[in-house]
């Protein structure tokens, strides 16, 4: 069983609130040293057998039509789990 | 913070030594006469930095320079009259009214069009806090809002993608904000399926004396930029800028659309009280569509000097903005301020307090130009008045559409009309169309009664606000427009909104006082589309001077169409009344059995453009119902002093679906049924039991009375020459109409709710499946 991991994110230009929250929240907990924070999300996707390059072709349409919005996110990244690499909880 | 960075500035004294650089000003929409014009009026060529203002406060969408020449008459026909209570009128961020006892109120309606076709949550998002910045700008606290919302055929797949992500935006940002959703429309025709309708509107109350306005006067005095920092939201047509001064390092397309932060515009929203309660404010302005261009040239235009601004003082989210870009930046939550340098610190204390970034990019000078410095570089230099209010004056060509005379030909009187043993199928099939049926699916996403100040909201006629905790006293809006009938006749269109809006408001007990409206058009360059514009701004200026009720503001958004094909004609007219009692408003439901059911107003056969030949034929055509001012004010004064004599029950408005539709709304409100009879409508009017139930005449209202105040309520029609009819009673839980049919409750209900999610229940599409089609079109960004 293999897993494909997609990482989206909020387009650069665009404002981020979640991450302007946790910056906030950070600078109030006496954590200054980080000046921006930024707040995308992951999604696994498990296939049977082999992450093959036709899996992460069908993972990458995925990320592209439906698990981001090309509007105002990026998909920054499709690839297999490495080994090791916690999935999920 | 980024300070001036490395590349090259386009600056004044560049620009005057290199006359012949080529720019950019096709494809920032100016057009050759235009870019002429500027070039004259600097007597150089602009710096890139000027040419993005001009283009920006240029576009149609900052300088109304289609709409112009027809919005003066709105000012040309308010009559000094019209004006008794109006404090602020056009030209502001917002209009005020007032509403007596000290309070003024402020409200405006918006567009957010093009934007909520692209990102739909987004769009829609940030619609509601632009407007709402509008209204704080004006020295107000927001007290409510509402969305008029129109969409393409409700099974059409597309519309399953923009719909829910239109109405969770209006709900996301509103709900954050804690400002209650008192109503709105929500309405399907084709004619919106590549372009949406989104208007947003917000209300405001502030005492008289506390009524701001954006001009910056007094040399020496500070601007102040405060709320969000500056990202590169909504600039993408100004790329082509920053891809001529400095060589591509940056992001290369920025996105045209804004995201919004709730959480934060609240916060702004309570600094901003604070603000004005400490008195350290002399002069503000929201910062919205074009950014920093709008709100810097027209705060010096509305004062009395100059004004000089750094604009590398301005705090960046993103530091690879060219000046270009931060001057064009739509990002959302930012206010600018004048300030007295006396009152700096009490202004920047309260800002701290709020967790509120404040910024003092310059100051108010003794001059006449607006200079802006990047660095030691001035890179802008002009009047300030030739960039906000000086821009061009279109005198677009109009003429009436080639097909309206074939149109207005195509009545309903050669459609099959149904029978008596029908009309209960009619119904219940009116009742299950998209334009009629229950929109809980959309309002029950609105936080309705948050600030515990809404008497009222969904689904009654207005929504009805509380303005003073302690005597009660508050407001009623209602927002309007039949777009169909606009079609058939955008004139009659214009002021059947009108004065279906102003009878919402008089109906739940309201004296009708102001008019905003959001002017939704096709292409102003279709001779046809400039025609109907100018029609339906006649009709709401003359159908304004008649009521007595003056317009306070709005806007107007072009472009708007699917394909190649313009929309109806959307004028949606929004209508404020005030009332001394809130707790003395009409529902639209009766809720005690025994009331007696009044009909105001006369029914003729008036069937074109209606619902019915809609739902049962498909069909628009002929000439929309007669408009009655007169009638409509007559209407008014009775509601008006019946409710607050306490004549009133409940009190229903009748418009698209006519009788038939208003009492189903009535008896599902409460599932109190009513019993009424025809009869005596058919041999006054002359008119057939079909014609009585689904005509939609204007000027009507359904009214429920206790017993005891029928005769003083009828002597009250009287002397106002009301025409007055009894209809029947409440009874039972049933629509009884004698000899035609009797449909319970629960089967009207089964009919007229469930229909919007039912229809987005059959379709899942992925959310941004159009995204690439619209963007493709090269939409303009300033059309919104």
């Amino acid at each position: 069983m293999g897993t494909v991991v997609v990482d989206v994110m909020p387009k650069q230009e665009i404002l981020d609130p979640q991450g302007q929250a946790v910056v906030g929240a950070l600078r109030r907990l006496g954590q200054s040293r980080f000046s921006d924070v930024r707040q995308g999300k992951r999604f696994t996707l498990q296939v049977e057998g082999e992450v093959t390059e036709e899996v992460l072709a069908a993972a990458r349409e995925a990320a592209e039509t439906l698990l981001s919005n090309p509007v105002i996110e990026d998909v920054v990244s499709v690839r297999e789990l490495v080994e090791g690499e916690v999935a999920s909880s | 913070m980024s300070g001036p960075t490395a590349y090259q500035v386009d600056h004044v004294e560049r620009a005057a030594q290199t006359p012949d650089t080529t720019q950019p000003w096709a494809e920032l929409g100016l057009k050759e006469d235009e870019y002429a014009r500027i070039r004259e009026i600097l007597g150089r060529r602009p710096t890139s930095a000027e040419l993005a203002m001009y283009s920006v406060m240029w576009s149609e969408h900052c300088s109304y320079k289609s709409s112009k020449v027809h919005l003066r008459q709105f000012g040309e026909k308010t009559t000094a009259a019209m004006r008794e209570h109006l404090l602020v009128g056009i030209g502001e961020n917002a209009g005020v009214v007032d509403i007596g006892h000290g309070w003024a109120v402020t409200f405006k309606i918006e567009s957010h069009n093009h934007p909520s076709y692209i990102e739909p949550y987004q769009g829609a998002a940030t619609g509601v806090g632009g407007i709402v910045r509008d209204i704080m700008s004006m020295g107000a606290r927001p007290l409510a809002v509402m969305d008029p919302l129109r969409f393409g055929a409700l099974d059409h797949p597309d519309t399953a993608r923009v719909l829910p992500g239109v109405v969770a935006g209006v709900g996301g940002y509103g709900n954050c904000l804690g400002l209650p959703n008192i109503g709105g429309e929500i309405a399907f025709d084709p004619c919106y399926q590549g372009n949406p309708l989104v208007n947003a509107l917000c209300v405001g109350a502030m005492r008289v004396e506390d009524i701001h306005l954006a001009s910056a006067s007094g040399t020496g005095n500070l601007v102040v930029l405060f709320g969000a920092k500056t990202g590169g939201d909504g600039i993408g047509g100004v790329s082509v800028l920053a891809s001529e001064t400095f060589d591509s390092t940056g992001p290369t397309k920025r996105p045209a659309v804004q995201v919004g932060d709730p959480f934060a515009e609240k916060v702004l929203i309570e600094c901003c009280l604070d603000l004005y309660a400490a008195g350290v404010v002399a002069g503000i302005q929201d910062l919205g569509g074009a950014g920093l261009s709008c709100a810097t040239s027209e705060l010096a235009s509305n004062g009395d000097g100059g004004m000089r601004v750094h604009l590398d003082r301005v705090p960046l989210r993103d530091s690879s903005l060219s000046p270009e870009e931060i001057l064009m930046s739509e990002s959302q939550e930012r206010m600018m301020a004048i300030v007295e340098p006396a009152r700096l610190e009490e202004f920047m204390a309260v800002a701290r307090r709020w967790d509120v970034e404040a910024t003092v990019l310059g100051e108010v000078t003794d001059g006449s130009h607006l200079e802006i410095f990047w660095g030691e570089e001035l890179i802008v230099d002009v009047p300030p008045r030739s960039v906000a209010h000086d821009g061009p004056v279109y005198h677009r060509p109009l003429g009436r559409p080639a097909y309206l005379d074939a149109l207005q030909a195509d009545t309903t009187a050669g459609l099959p009309r149904p029978a008596t043993e029908g009309l209960g199928r009619t119904l219940l099939d009116v009742l299950a169309s998209p334009n009629v049926c229950d929109p809980a699916w959309v309002t029950r996403q609105y936080d309705r009664y948050v600030r515990g100040n809404t008497a009222q909201a969904m689904p009654d006629d207005a929504g009805v606000v509380r303005v003073d905790e302690e005597t009660g006293q508050g407001v009623a809006v209602a927002t309007d427009c039949n777009g169909r009938f606009a079609q058939l006749d955008p004139y009659a269109g214009a002021q059947l909104a009108l004065a279906e809006a102003y009878r919402n408001v008089a109906v739940s007990g309201a004296r009708p006082l102001a008019v905003s409206d959001c002017l939704n058009f096709g292409s102003p360059e279709d001779p046809g589309v400039m025609w109907q514009f100018a029609e339906a701004v006649t009709g709401l200026a003359d159908g304004c001077a008649q009521l007595g009720v003056p317009v306070t503001g709005g806007n107007v958004s072009f472009y708007n169409q699917t394909g190649d094909t313009p929309i109806h004609p959307t004028p949606v007219v929004a209508v404020l009344g005030a009332m001394d009692d809130v707790s003395r408003r009409n529902r639209s439901g009766w809720q005690d059995e025994g009331l007696t059911l009044l009909l105001l107003g006369t029914t003729a056969d008036e069937l074109d453009g209606s619902v019915w030949a809609q739902v049962a034929h498909g069909h628009l055509g002929g000439r929309p119902p007669r408009v009655d001012l007169a009638a409509e004010q007559r209407l008014a004064t009775v509601m008006v002093e019946a409710t607050a004599r306490g004549l009133v029950a409940a009190a229903h408005d009748l418009s698209e679906g006519g009788l038939a539709v208003a009492l189903a709304e009535g008896v599902l409100r409460h599932d109190v049924g009513a019993t009424v009879s025809l009869a005596g409508l058919r041999s006054r009017d002359g008119v057939d039991s079909f014609t009585a139930l689904f005509s939609e005449s204007g000027a009507r209202a359904l009214v429920a009375v206790p017993d005891p105040d029928v005769a003083a309520f009828e002597a009250l029609c009287e002397e106002h020459s009301q025409p007055v009819l009894r209809l029947g009673t409440t009874d039972g839980t049933s629509m009884h109409v004698e000899d035609t049919f009797e449909l319970g409750a629960s089967t009207l209900r089964e009919a007229h709710t469930g229909v919007i999610e039912a229809a987005l229940a059959r379709d899942v599409t992925p959310r941004h499946a159009a995204t690439g089609r619209a963007t493709g079109e090269g939409r303009r960004a300033s059309g919104s």
